[in-house]
């Protein structure tokens, strides 16, 4: 899946926990614009793992701050 | 001259602010509570009032065991008040020994090794055997010792939902061939006090060449047919790599440790930093521990009475109306959920002055944010007095509105 796809399938995995319906940047927060707590983030990732068939560690969820970056990390693992 | 710099305590302002609201509404300090005088396991005088305690870890009720006092008293006169030293160096006496050959013979395993909390068995052991490049597996509701081993070591972390069979399987499924994975699970969950599926769980990890860690420390000394906790009750202990437990639960003192039959588990006392850098419990403390354990190994009776205890709480209490964590009774804990913080620490307060202690439990240590009045069973509670406490329940309950 390219960057392209990577990122559309990621918009539509954070729609359902985007609950303020914020537009998405590259450099929009997960913890500050969107929001997300600790039981959100399980939930999401979750989504995202089963969706790509990857893992993402807690050591590497701690260096995603924003969607861009999110997008660049799944779009890696998945290679 | 210095800049005026950040004060380091402001992170905590939240917490302070939120805390001192509870106080100003009139509640007494949840977390500052002062048992004046313990009666028995299941007695004290707490801020001035004699108080059946529902709250403690004491589920065997061994702390007043004259035998455990005995042994504890011998050994403080033949052996002085503290060691003054590492396992590894000067801290080893033969009361050491002692209690691992206690435990050893508890679970019926080779090896055995005494830390100085449970705390520290789960940090120490989870911290050394993952390390960079291993992969740690683990239930999201862990608690925070396992959390903080996970934190200390460099192994890759990798959490799944509570008690979610198949999302552990998942996550197994993903890990990169030839990687060291360790599963880490809890027989009894503490903060709702149920208990895992062990059994599918364990069989899963070992399918995918897993080691696996099960924390069995609210189940010692009353789960299983032995008292080995879920592992045993489940019958897949022999499948467990390491079981880790404590000695400030139904032991009734303080430490931990980790059991294993794994060929080359001593070499953990040379390589396990938490193990080697700090102080060795005093030979009071294993003395008693050793002896509570032997007596453990014998108390079936207790251990029926405290299911007893436990279904009896349960259904009084569901009966009252009251939401509760588990819909069946499954251990010695019980957990009342309560609508929000600030009820739950009302409710706690009505219980305290009716004369009745149990844990308030609150974010973060507890899952999806819910605050809890965590109900905890002795063997030592008679009939009448899980009868009075359900009492308490209904008029304290009936005070604040819950039900």
């Amino acid at each position: 899946m390219d960057r392209a796809a990577v990122e559309s399938t990621i918009r539509r995995l954070i729609e359902p926990f985007n609950k303020q319906g914020i537009t998405l940047e590259d450099s929009s927060t997960f913890a500050g614009d969107l929001e997300f707590d600790s039981l959100t983030v399980m939930d999401f990732v979750a989504s995202i793992e089963d969706e790509f068939d990857i893992i993402i560690s807690m050591n590497q969820q701690a260096e995603i701050e924003n969607f861009g970056q999110l997008v660049s990390a799944v779009e890696k693992l998945q290679n | 001259m210095m800049d005026q710099g950040t004060d380091l305590f402001s992170k905590f302002d939240p917490l302070i602010q939120q805390r001192q609201q509870l106080l100003d509404a009139g509640i007494e300090d949840p977390f500052s509570l002062v048992m004046e005088k313990v009666l028995s396991p299941t007695r004290a005088i707490c801020n001035g009032r004699d108080t059946i305690l529902l709250g403690t870890y004491n589920y065997m009720g061994m702390t007043f065991d004259p035998d455990v006092i005995d042994a504890g008293k011998q050994a403080l006169t033949d052996f002085g008040t503290g060691t003054t030293g590492s396992r590894v160096l000067n801290g080893t006496y033969q009361g050491h020994k002692e209690c691992e050959d206690a435990l050893k013979e508890f679970y019926g395993m080779d090896h055995a090794m005494v830390f100085s909390t449970g705390y520290q068995a789960n940090l120490g052991i989870i911290s050394t055997i993952a390390g960079k490049g291993d992969y740690i597996v683990l239930d999201i509701d862990s608690h925070a010792s396992i959390w903080d081993g996970c934190a200390m070591g460099k192994a890759e972390i990798v959490p799944f939902k509570h008690n979610d069979i198949e999302a552990m399987e998942k996550r197994l499924k993903r890990i990169p061939e030839g990687a060291g994975i360790l599963v880490v699970l809890e027989g009894v969950y503490s903060m709702l006090g149920d208990v895992a599926p062990l059994k599918e769980m364990v069989a899963i990890a070992k399918r995918y060449g897993a080691m696996v860690l099960v924390d069995e420390a609210h189940s010692m000394g009353f789960i299983g047919e032995n008292g080995r906790g879920v592992a045993e009750a489940e019958g897949i202990i022999n499948d467990v790599d390491f079981v880790i437990g404590t000695f400030s639960k139904s032991v009734g003192t303080v430490g931990g440790f980790c059991v294993s039959n794994h060929p080359k588990f001593e070499i953990m006392r040379l390589v396990c930093r938490p193990y080697v850098f700090t102080a060795s419990l005093p030979p009071s403390v294993v003395a008693t521990a050793a002896t509570s354990i032997r007596k453990l190994m014998h108390g079936s009776n207790k251990r029926a009475h405290l299911w007893e205890n436990s279904r009896i709480l349960h259904g009084g209490l569901r009966n009252l109306g009251f939401q509760l964590g588990t819909d069946t009774p499954q251990s010695a804990i019980i957990a009342v959920i309560m609508p929000d913080l600030e009820r739950g620490a009302m409710m706690w307060e009505a219980l305290l002055k009716e004369g009745l202690y149990v844990n308030l439990a609150r974010p973060p240590a507890t899952p999806a944010n819910m605050t809890l009045l965590r109900c905890s069973l002795c063997a030592e509670h008679s009939a009448q007095e899980v009868q009075t406490i359900l009492g308490m329940f209904e008029r304290a309950g009936k005070i604040v509105g819950i039900i």
